[in-house]
């Protein structure tokens, strides 16, 4: 502060200063620490993909991911976890996606300000910022024992739901905010009924941020472990035979993350590298994807 | 004409039906909510607060020996708590400024070339899950820390080798966790400050440092502190990144202990504990809930603050 005092005051300073530029030392401190801060950002997300890939691209191959780790056969592999992960995905989006959305239309669309809707906000922010070693625990207790569901697929969607709820339901809501008002104005004005207008208007216009949020949510279920250790299991098996499928629900289940985690503490750090080198790819997919979408559907840009 | 005038009427009745079924679906959907996180309380307490009783709350919560199976086993969980508290902490001191000036970096600083790199590599940091940070942190921070451990401790008798795996290790990990977050949210704080407000900065004839640094920031400030509370919140609740990294004993939280946090105690005991262990463990998950309840109302009260600043 004070430098800018006496920048001001001599008329000759103030005219080398223009012609010069003059730049304050904690200016040029301060730049370096900005500029500083960002490469270590980026140096962090490059140093931790390439070491992965170092490490684990030579496991992965094509046996890897379409086995099934046995000491009989002698065969390693993912194979039983990827399918767990899409057992996951699947089961936990059918139940997370209409409820999500069904209570995000209920917030935007019907509910007016008052204290049923803050308490429904403030409900949303907790799910959100619990972490996800409570939800395994709650999930344990309550979908495990109380629910008499053991370790089992059924167990770790039920706690999931839980989990990606938020997720859906705060894009959802974003989304339909986005949504100009002319079209429920007009769809009204037209004799519509609202259910008939959510369903016919705002839900199809309303798409891409669903989606946007289906696929965090399925990014959030890849990456989760804590919250499934203690409630899908470990299990690694492939369903046995067609009519196994819907039995496997049923059953303990291992997503990747899980056997990274167990890969891990068992000290086998090259299956461990393999598995993380396919969920690097899954993650940055999923981000890709969430980003072209975003492009794609964005209404703002698309009136201009 | 009939049938028309009919077909309108009996609509309507039918209509009448599936707008109310529809409306009290999804307020069904939206209540949910309110059941789910109140039945999370509800587990929680009831599961965690056995064991207080059982144990005695001063005992279990002021008490540093922690040895659940043994013969007489003793359930103080002092050091697990504080193991969190100064790991949150530290990783809170050292994060918070990296992200705030990456956050000035990105709403402010950076050329747009720049910015479309970095706001990506953030965006991905945020989305790599955490096993495996937990994976390069077991490979890469642990060795590195066992090597300074052999240097410092060379001629001590009494440390307790971790082989690496200490608090350090953890709070380095946690740091790198809760930097896109803290990233993130501050950009987009920064992001809100009115335009109008750094243009007459400048024309004052500050520098855009002086700017940053005197009035977006200070203007910025309760988004800042909702993404300092996130960045606690998140590095209050990891588990499986630390899990292995931390060691596998409680201890003191000192920077070469191997430590157990909150989170990780449950995580590598819950498996094989039973009985009163079990239920400790779970009053272990209560107090973890307790702390992030209490951070979620701090930051439920920033947010409203905020828009009580800009609205």
């Amino acid at each position: 502060m004070d430098s800018q005092a006496t920048v001001v005051m001599p008329q000759e300073k103030v005219k080398s200063s223009i012609a010069k530029k003059k730049q304050r030392k904690k200016d040029i401190l301060a730049y370096i620490a900005v500029y500083l801060s960002a490469t270590l950002a980026v140096a962090l997300l490059v140093g931790i993909i390439s070491y992965v890939l170092f490490k684990g691209a030579r496991v992965v191959n094509i046996s890897f991911l379409t086995h099934v780790t046995s000491f009989l056969d002698g065969t390693v592999g993912i194979a039983g976890n990827i399918v767990n992960t899409l057992y996951l995905i699947v089961m936990t989006m059918v139940i997370a996606t209409p409820i999500g959305v069904g209570a995000a239309v209920y917030l935007n669309e019907y509910a007016k300000p008052g204290k049923l809707v803050s308490i429904i906000e403030f409900a949303i922010e907790t799910l959100a910022g619990i972490p996800s070693i409570i939800f395994g625990l709650f999930g344990m207790v309550f979908f495990g024992a109380t629910f008499g569901l053991g370790y089992s697929l059924w167990t770790g969607a039920l706690t999931m739901v839980l989990m990606v709820l938020p997720l859906v339901t705060k894009n959802t809501k974003e989304a339909l905010k986005t949504v100009p008002d002319s079209y429920r104005v007009g769809a009204i004005g037209l004799g519509t009924g609202k259910w008939h207008m959510i369903r016919t208007i705002l839900l199809p216009s309303a798409m891409p941020g669903i989606i946007t949020g289906v696929i965090l949510a399925i990014g959030r279920i890849v990456g989760e472990s804590a919250a499934l250790l203690f409630t899908a299991g470990s299990a690694k098996i492939l369903p046995a035979s067609f009519n196994d499928l819907l039995e496997k629900t049923m059953q303990s289940g291992g997503t990747l993350t899980i056997q990274l985690y167990l890969s891990m503490s068992k000290g086998e750090y090259d299956i461990a590298f393999g598995i993380a080198v396919v969920l690097l790819v899954i993650v940055l997919e999923i981000n890709i994807l969430t980003k072209v979408l975003a492009n794609k559907f964005d209404l703002n840009k698309k009136a201009k | 004409m009939e049938k028309k005038a009919v077909s309108i009427i009996s609509n309507n009745k039918t209509k009448n039906i599936t707008e109310g079924i529809a409306k009290l679906a999804f307020q069904i959907c939206a209540v949910l909510m309110i059941v789910a996180v109140f039945s999370i309380t509800a587990y929680m307490i009831m599961k965690g607060a056995p064991a207080l009783q059982k144990v005695g709350i001063t005992d279990l919560l002021f008490k540093t020996l922690w040895k659940p199976t043994a013969a007489t086993p003793s359930f103080g969980i002092l050091y697990i708590i504080l193991t969190s508290i100064v790991g949150t902490f530290c990783a809170i001191l050292i994060g918070v400024p990296i992200g705030l000036l990456t956050a000035i970096f990105l709403a402010e600083v950076a050329p747009k070339p720049l910015a479309i790199i970095v706001q990506p590599a953030v965006e991905l940091l945020a989305a790599i899950p955490s096993v495996i940070y937990g994976l390069l942190g077991l490979m890469v921070l642990n060795p590195i820390m066992y090597f300074f451990e052999q240097k410092i401790y060379a001629n001590n008798n009494t440390h307790q080798f971790s082989g690496g795996a200490n608090l350090i290790s953890a709070i380095i990990v946690l740091t790198i966790m809760i930097l896109p977050t803290v990233i993130n949210i501050s950009t987009s704080a920064i992001k809100a400050v009115p335009q109008k407000m750094k243009s007459a900065s400048l024309a004052l004839g500050a520098t855009k440092m002086q700017t940053i640094f005197k009035i977006v920031i200070p203007a910025a400030k309760s988004g800042i502190l909702s993404a300092i509370v996130l960045g606690v919140g998140r590095a209050l609740g990891e588990a499986m990144a630390i899990s292995l990294v931390s060691g596998s004993a409680v201890n003191m939280p000192l920077p070469f202990n191997s430590v157990r946090f909150l989170t990780t105690a449950i995580v590598s005991e819950m498996g094989y504990a039973n009985g009163l262990h079990r239920e400790v463990l779970f009053t272990i998950g209560l107090v973890l809930f307790v702390f992030i309840m209490i951070i979620n109302l701090l930051l439920s009260f920033f947010v409203k603050k905020g828009m009580r600043q800009n609205g």
